[in-house]
């Protein structure tokens, strides 16, 4: 193996809020040390730190000053190479990002960070292609598939990763929470992004199971199906998600990932639709809407696709709804009905019912799509 | 007089077993250049003026171009070869066969085997005059199925339950053809086993899963009704499926797919629920297929030989692939009235079944008798509800679907998320586990629908002792995992082989799937 750039991001505020009754830690970082919260995130670095020991020699660990990495990594005896400027103790979501980006830019082989959704979320909207990230859980919500099983899992896996015994990547979705409505009992998931993680089933928290190429491949053969389906002079909204983003990868066209776009005759006419911007570009010709289900939940409509304004979906009519998803992603649910919260209760109830998923070329799942 | 004293094997398990490892090298590996296993003496002087050589004079377009790619070794090195070989495997005989849930691993007499053995000089081609006896066997065992499913024509044609499957299928597509019809999809759920949606898809259909009720485990009929119209070609289900949940409403099911116009096929690979208890045929199917390797004993051969026996109601027998074998009053003959019309099946697979299994079959349900049949399927119910609820005393592990009203028939799928949530063992880690005990244990096809899955299936074979054993032996590694979770994970540690690097399973640019390959890849 030659010698790798690792990189490591460590959210030294991670997790404080959860020990002290915080339900999350964005925004109160000063107010959970008040409690007497004991910072945790370095300590889940180092744990997955100790399962690269045996590579160490052939890594050097890029990082943060002091909490941010660097206390973790020298503590371990790696070789470090530390991005300048000093931070605070209570460091924020800019450094993580400025972190992130430092990285990116040198040219890290696999970049670790130890946090939880806010700090996945902090990380997304750095992230450039090419880069590949892996999350170590320290933080009080872990709900992006993102992050590894444990801290030592994610130092397994980025041992894999960078012997390049795993050398395939996929892309999982960052997911968050509303804190404000956390802590008043309310959860509600939404999709921030994606972030590519070397794909290895056992060790990350997506263990959606089947192997990994097959589900690529059922992806690519319903985006196919979902290209053969497109009837001339319709229009298509497209939406949210990697898996309608292989609809327009099949079609050739650029694609908004966490946004609604439009096609007519299997040409683009805008990315990143919204609302009654759609219904005016629409006019009065038909349009059928093709959407995957998000958010960690099952959700079809209201979590990550807010473009798809009650207005937008009565326009379009359930009998012009079009389903996509893989069998892995529906089986997670156990059969509990997808879930549509449009703000709308009329509408809801309207768009409630079965309907066939299209799960690869041949292949659809009856579904039961009901009301929050 | 002295008295042995008896032991209590219910409490056993075996920590000390440890599985041969001979450290054997593939036979390619042992080949020798100019090693020979047999020294074939030489021509006699008449026959090689007859026929020369015995090469040059077959046409040259049939002749190899170079020696085929053998390995060169002595007989006593392939015998040891493969002993050693045989040892490294985790046979049904050498296993209490609990473990490999939907399989239905029961005893298969060895006499039956024995008996089996004088078939081996027979041959397909021979004349029927020549071959009454078997013949006679195999039309027997038509009427037995007959009997067994309500059902009125069956082909042992199908070489295996994916056959099976691929004929009913098959049949369903010829009978839409025969009637001018364009439907175009085919409706299974999504327990029912893989091949039940592949069969139809390789006839060209599209194909419509319904999924379980999360309460009751069982598709809802107003999910069943919106999947069912007139495009509905058929619809396929095994009942009870691999949760062993048995649908009591599949009447109804099967009604409405008929007013639709759709046929109705009944998986019945693992038919040991049913025996003497309910039929196709009372349920309205169309068809139904039984594996004879698992429910009737012939046994279930990972691979080897088997037949996926299909029958089909009254009215459909014309699209039965040929030949059938007739009675005509005096003697057996093969019927082959069905092998070219223009609407039909009219072969799967050559000659008329495997006559072993088909023999087998017979010797089978001739032991047992009509009541024994249905003592096959009370005995199998009786040891999984025993199962089941030595299972659910263990702690972390549950089923799923306990609405109270629905009873396990003949197998379970269990769940140890709780453990997995506990210790971070997974599954797949307790499956290699169980190879240090010499034991089996199935979790569920890919991808899995319940998390940590556990499927068994007791059959009519073990004694409650074994059960015991069994569920001691899983009580023992579900305690591991709390214990000594690292342990589990990283099984097994006393199996032949110990634990594969995984992560390259992923990973298609990794894989050698043939010697070839490897050799390309690794070498």
């Amino acid at each position: 193996m030659e010698q790798k750039m690792l990189g490591l991001i460590v959210n030294p505020v991670a997790g404080l809020g959860g020990s002290v009754g915080l339900k999350g830690s964005d925004g109160l970082a000063v107010e959970a040390l008040r409690r007497g919260a004991v910072p945790q995130a370095e300590n889940r670095a180092a744990k997955a730190l100790e399962e690269l020991l045996p590579l160490r020699d052939r890594i050097t660990v890029c990082t943060g000053p002091g909490a941010m990495g660097e206390n973790a990594a020298r503590a371990m005896g790696f070789s470090c190479q530390v991005m300048e400027g000093a931070v605070s103790p209570v460091t924020t979501a800019r450094d993580t990002r400025a972190l992130a980006r430092w990285l990116q830019a040198l040219g890290a082989d696999l970049i670790l960070f130890a946090g939880g959704d806010g700090t996945a979320r902090d990380i997304c909207s750095a992230a450039r292609e090419g880069s590949v990230f892996l999350g170590i859980p320290a933080g009080v919500k872990i709900h992006s598939p993102v992050y590894a099983c444990s801290p030592s899992a994610a130092g397994r896996l980025a041992a894999l990763y960078l012997e390049e015994k795993v050398s395939q990547v996929r892309e999982e979705e960052v997911l968050d929470i509303d804190e404000e409505e956390y802590r008043r009992e309310v959860i509600s998931t939404r999709l921030y992004g994606y972030l590519p993680i070397p794909r290895e089933k056992r060790l990350t928290q997506n263990r959606k199971c089947g192997t990994p190429p097959s589900e690529a491949a059922c992806i690519a053969s319903l985006a196919a199906k979902a290209a053969d389906l497109m009837e001339p002079d319709v229009y298509y909204l497209i939406g949210a998600g990697t898996t309608t983003r292989a609809i327009m990868t099949e079609l050739g066209l650029p694609n908004t990932l966490i946004g609604v776009d439009l096609v007519y005759n299997r040409k683009l006419v805008q990315n990143d639709v919204y609302g009654q911007q759609i219904i005016s570009l629409i006019g009065d010709k038909p349009v059928k809407l093709m959407v995957t289900v998000t958010g960690g939940q099952g959700f079809l409509f209201g979590r990550g696709n807010q473009q798809l304004t009650a207005d937008v979906l009565r326009r379009v009519g359930r009998e012009n709804l079009l389903i996509f998803a893989t069998k892995e992603k529906l089986f997670q649910l156990r059969g509990r009905p997808l879930l549509v919260d449009t703000g709308d209760t009329a509408l809801d109830e309207a768009l409630s019912g079965y309907y066939p998923v299209i799960c690869s070329y041949q292949e659809t799942v009856i579904c039961r799509v009901c009301a929050i | 007089m002295n008295t042995m004293k008896r032991i209590d094997r219910s409490a056993k398990v075996r920590v000390g077993f440890h599985e041969a490892k001979w450290d054997e090298p593939i036979i390619y590996e042992l080949s020798k250049p100019g090693e020979r296993g047999i020294l074939a003496p030489k021509a006699e002087k008449q026959v090689v003026q007859a026929v020369g050589d015995g090469v040059s004079v077959l046409p040259a377009a049939l002749r190899r171009r170079e020696a085929v790619n053998l390995p060169e070794i002595s007989q006593n090195r392939v015998l040891r070869h493969y002993m050693r070989l045989s040892q490294e495997t985790l046979g049904a005989d050498v296993n209490i066969e609990i473990g490999q849930g939907t399989c239905t691993m029961k005893y298969s007499p060895k006499i039956n085997e024995q008996l089996a053995r004088g078939l081996f000089d027979l041959h397909p081609l021979q004349d029927p005059s020549t071959v009454q006896g078997i013949m006679e066997i195999f039309y027997q065992t038509d009427k037995y199925m007959q009997e067994i499913s309500g059902m009125s024509r069956f082909t042992f044609q199908p070489g295996g339950g994916s056959q099976g499957l691929f004929t009913m299928a098959s049949i369903v597509r010829a009978y839409m053809d025969s009637r001018g019809e364009t439907r175009d999809e085919f409706i299974t759920t999504i327990y029912s086993h893989p091949s039940d949606a592949a069969a139809p898809a390789l006839k060209g259909y599209k194909i419509i899963y319904l999924q379980p009720n999360p309460e009751n485990g069982l598709p809802d009929f107003e999910a069943f009704k919106a999947a069912c119209t007139s495009r509905t070609a058929g619809f396929i289900q095994a009942n009870p499926e691999d949760t062993g949940l048995f649908n009591g409403q599949i009447a109804r099911f099967v009604d409405y797919a008929h007013q639709m116009g759709a046929l109705c096929c009944y998986d019945q690979a693992n038919g040991n629920a049913v025996l003497g208890v309910a039929r196709a045929k009372e349920a309205g199917f169309d068809m139904c297929h039984f594996n004879l390797h698992k429910t009737f004993s012939t046994p279930h051969g990972c691979g080897g030989p088997a037949c996926g026996a299909t029958g089909v109601r009254e009215g459909l027998e014309e699209f039965l692939p040929a030949p059938l074998i007739d009675f005509d009053g005096e003697k057996y003959v093969f019927n082959y009235a069905f092998e070219n019309k223009e609407f039909g099946v009219h072969k799967v697979r050559s000659y008329y079944g495997v006559a072993p299994v088909v023999f087998k079959t017979y010797c089978w349900i001739r032991s047992m008798g009509p009541n024994g049949l249905y003592q096959v399927t009370k005995t199998a119910v009786l040891n999984n509800n025993y199962l089941f609820r030595k299972m659910l005393e263990i702690p972390g592990i549950s089923a799923y679907y306990m609405d109270g009203k629905n009873q396990r028939v003949e197998q379970c799928r269990y769940t140890m998320e709780k453990i997995f949530q506990d210790t971070g063992v997974s599954t797949g880690d307790v499956q290699r586990r169980m190879m240090d005990f010499g034991m089996h244990y199935w979790t569920s096809h890919h991808p899995y629908f319940l998390p940590e899955p556990i499927t068994l299936e007791p059959t009519e074979s073990p004694s409650r002792e074994d059960i015991d054993e069994y569920v001691n032996t899983l009580r023992y590694v579900f305690q591991e995992c709390y214990d000594n979770p690292e342990y589990v994970k990283s099984a097994p540690h006393r199996s032949t082989t110990h634990q594969v690097d995984e992560s390259v399973m992923d990973d298609p640019e990794k894989w050698a799937t043939t010697w070839k390959v490897y050799l390309r890849k690794y070498k």
